[in-house]
């Protein structure tokens, strides 16, 4: 059952125009940036772009910077959001619950495909910045590459703490994933899903900013999303990271629970 | 194959079905009939185990459902209400799709999953139908590729809602003489439908519901008896009715109802006359009639009920039909028109007419 949904997902003609947009958006300030060679002084603008002039090998890192905040929440909404209801408003989902799939089984393969989507959309981002970033902005000296500390970063300390960045990126994805995929057990449409996903998104990221609500901060799901930046620091700054992967992952366990207790219990009449 | 037990299911206020107890058997061709809204799609859902009952037990192959629904489903084909299938994707990647999304046996395998897809597409008459996305499909297109996902796991228990749904006649007719096969190699099909000429010549065995109760089970034969009159179509009507001697219950035009003789003696008398005699048939009740009679809860009751005897006892006895006259008296020759048809001097514009079948298909 996995490898049918992966099957689906990836003949999914959205999956690679939303991937592809994904791309674009950072190849695009990357074009204006090698032209102008005027980036956001530091402090100002998206993390990490100010550094970029001067060395391309950091630009996927940049890269994710720009699109976290809003185009990969949205991309990863929209196909959680679509795992379940999209099935139900077309009917094939009462066909595959004959086939029969168990329940739990299609949920399970239904999360794994929208986690292989974040994956993949996150290394492509990724890849695509380096290339583009390589390719427009240059490689600078290696000493070039500092942390945002100050220290230098050796080719292999950039190289690692890049992965590391996208792993977690990715991980953050997932709790708009589990969000949007209970939604999507709930409701026969995925547009309500998907939107149900983001509206928690936006939510999130308003108390976030409030500081009245300081109270709940540290367990909103966007609260520790920008801690990546803390891989670029001389040390790595683990704390914030910890705590965003254990925020993350709470959110998804409850999520998916109540996600499979809705869904083995429901009386499926779409 | 299929049997319920006080099959109960309420959403929320609603009792959708209530109390059903069905009984398929093996090998049956069992049409279960209804009114839209009268539960028949829940009670499949229910067997099938997407909806789960209230109240009552389901046993589908022997098995409890949907306990064992991972050991039952695999020898079931199903369509429930109206075909899907991913539009992007073309008839056979669905097929694929689907079939990979389930469990496999010896006799259902990835090895032969290609020629299994092959044999369905033949089946349902689509086996040139290409690349081409289902999104592009017409409805009856669909309709053959929604059977064809039912077939392709070579199921034992074929369970189908509305299976001729948006097919011209001549596809009627192929799905009716494919389903008619299938049934002949063993397969149980267990249909619902409100074509009830459909039901008719392919079902021997119905069950009627009716807001959600099951209000009639049994042998089609047994539903449509024969009503003890006859019909005879004649040259001379007023010369045979005086010969007949108060035995016509009913005149129209030439067409006469005659109760109290067989159609050898009405025929033999009538010929003794002189009277030159066109058409003879014993009456018999059509499906229609029978599910007419006990589906006919409207609020038109009271006015039509009046003037229609076969329905007003309709809601206390089971398996009593209209008296209107059978449409299929004889089923090879010209449809005559209905000699006494209770709804033609009813009130009309309370009830709606009833759903008529489609023509029925031409020989080809």
């Amino acid at each position: 059952m996995i490898r049918v949904e992966v099957r689906k997902l990836l003949r999914r003609r959205r999956t690679w125009v939303s991937i592809f947009l994904l791309c674009l958006l950072p190849t695009v300030v990357a074009v204006f940036l090698a032209i102008s060679e005027v980036g956001p002084r530091p402090g100002e603008g998206p993390t990490f772009l100010s550094a970029v002039l001067g060395n391309g090998a950091l630009y996927p890192v940049a890269a994710l910077g720009i699109v976290l905040p809003i185009f990969l929440p949205i991309a990863v909404a929209v196909v959680a959001g679509d795992a379940v209801a999209g099935e139900a408003s077309t009917g094939t989902l009462r066909y595959l619950l004959v086939r029969p799939v168990g329940r739990t089984r299609l949920l399970v393969a239904k999360l794994v495909a929208v986690g292989l989507f974040v994956l993949l959309a996150v290394f492509s981002v990724a890849v695509s910045a380096y290339v583009v970033g390589v390719a427009l902005l240059g490689t600078g000296p290696v000493v070039s590459s500092t942390t945002v500390s100050g220290t230098p970063l050796t080719r292999e300390q950039l190289a690692v703490r890049t992965v590391l960045t996208i792993l977690y990126v990715g991980w953050s994805m997932l709790s708009v994933a589990a969000v949007s995929l209970f939604l999507s057990t709930v409701t026969d449409s995925a547009l309500a899903a998907a939107l149900g996903g983001l509206s928690v998104l936006v939510g999130s990221t308003v108390l976030v900013a409030l500081d009245a609500a300081e109270s709940v901060r540290d367990y909103l799901p966007t609260r520790y999303w920008l801690a990546w930046v803390d891989f670029f620091r001389d040390p790595i700054f683990w704390r914030d990271i910890e705590r965003g992967v254990v925020v993350q992952g709470a959110y998804v366990v409850i999520l998916l629970g109540m996600a499979w207790a809705n869904f083995t219990t429901r009386d499926i009449t779409s | 194959m299929i049997r319920t037990s006080g099959l109960t299911k309420r959403f929320g206020r609603v009792l959708a079905v209530d109390g059903v107890d069905l009984d398929v058997r093996a090998g049956d061709r069992y049409g279960f009939l209804g009114p839209n809204g009268s539960g028949k799609t829940t009670t499949v859902r229910m067997i099938l185990g997407l909806v789960y009952a209230t109240r009552g037990e389901i046993e589908v192959m022997g098995q409890p459902m949907p306990k064992r629904a991972r050991d039952v489903l695999p020898h079931v084909g199903a369509l429930v209400e109206g075909p899907a299938a991913y539009p992007q994707l073309s008839a056979r990647a669905n097929l694929s799709l689907l079939d990979a999304a389930g469990p496999s046996s010896d006799a259902v395998s990835r090895r032969n999953r290609r020629q299994r897809i092959d044999t369905v597409l033949e089946q349902v008459g689509l086996a040139s139908v290409g690349r081409r996305p289902v999104g592009a499909y017409s409805l009856g297109m669909r309709q053959r590729l929604g059977l064809a996902a039912a077939l392709v796991g070579r199921p034992q228990l074929l369970i189908l809602d509305e299976p001729t749904n948006g097919l011209d006649p001549q596809g009627i007719r192929e799905v009716r003489d494919l389903l008619g096969g299938l049934n002949e190699a063993g397969t149980t099909i267990f249909m619902s439908s409100h074509l009830l000429a459909e039901v008719e010549q392919l079902c021997t065995r119905v069950g009627v519901v009716d807001r959600g109760r099951l209000v009639a089970q049994a042998e089609l034969e047994e539903l449509r008896g024969v009503t003890g009159r006859s019909l005879v179509r004649v040259g001379d009507p007023v010369r045979a009715v005086t010969l007949l001697d108060g035995r016509v219950t009913h005149r129209d035009d030439d067409r006469l109802v005659v109760t109290g003789l067989s159609v050898a003696d009405l025929t033999a008398r009538l010929v003794r006359g002189g009277v030159a005699v066109h058409e003879a048939a014993p009456e018999r009740r059509s499906l229609e009639d029978v599910v007419l009679a006990l589906t006919s809860h409207g609020s038109d009751r009271v006015d039509s009920g009046r003037l229609d005897p076969g329905r007003l006892d309709s809601g206390g006895s089971r398996r009593t039909g209209g008296h209107r006259r059978g449409r299929t008296a004889d089923p090879t020759g010209p449809v005559p028109e209905p000699l006494d048809s209770p709804r033609s001097d009813a009130s009309p514009p309370t009830r709606p007419p009833p759903e008529h079948p489609p023509m029925p298909a031409p020989p080809r």
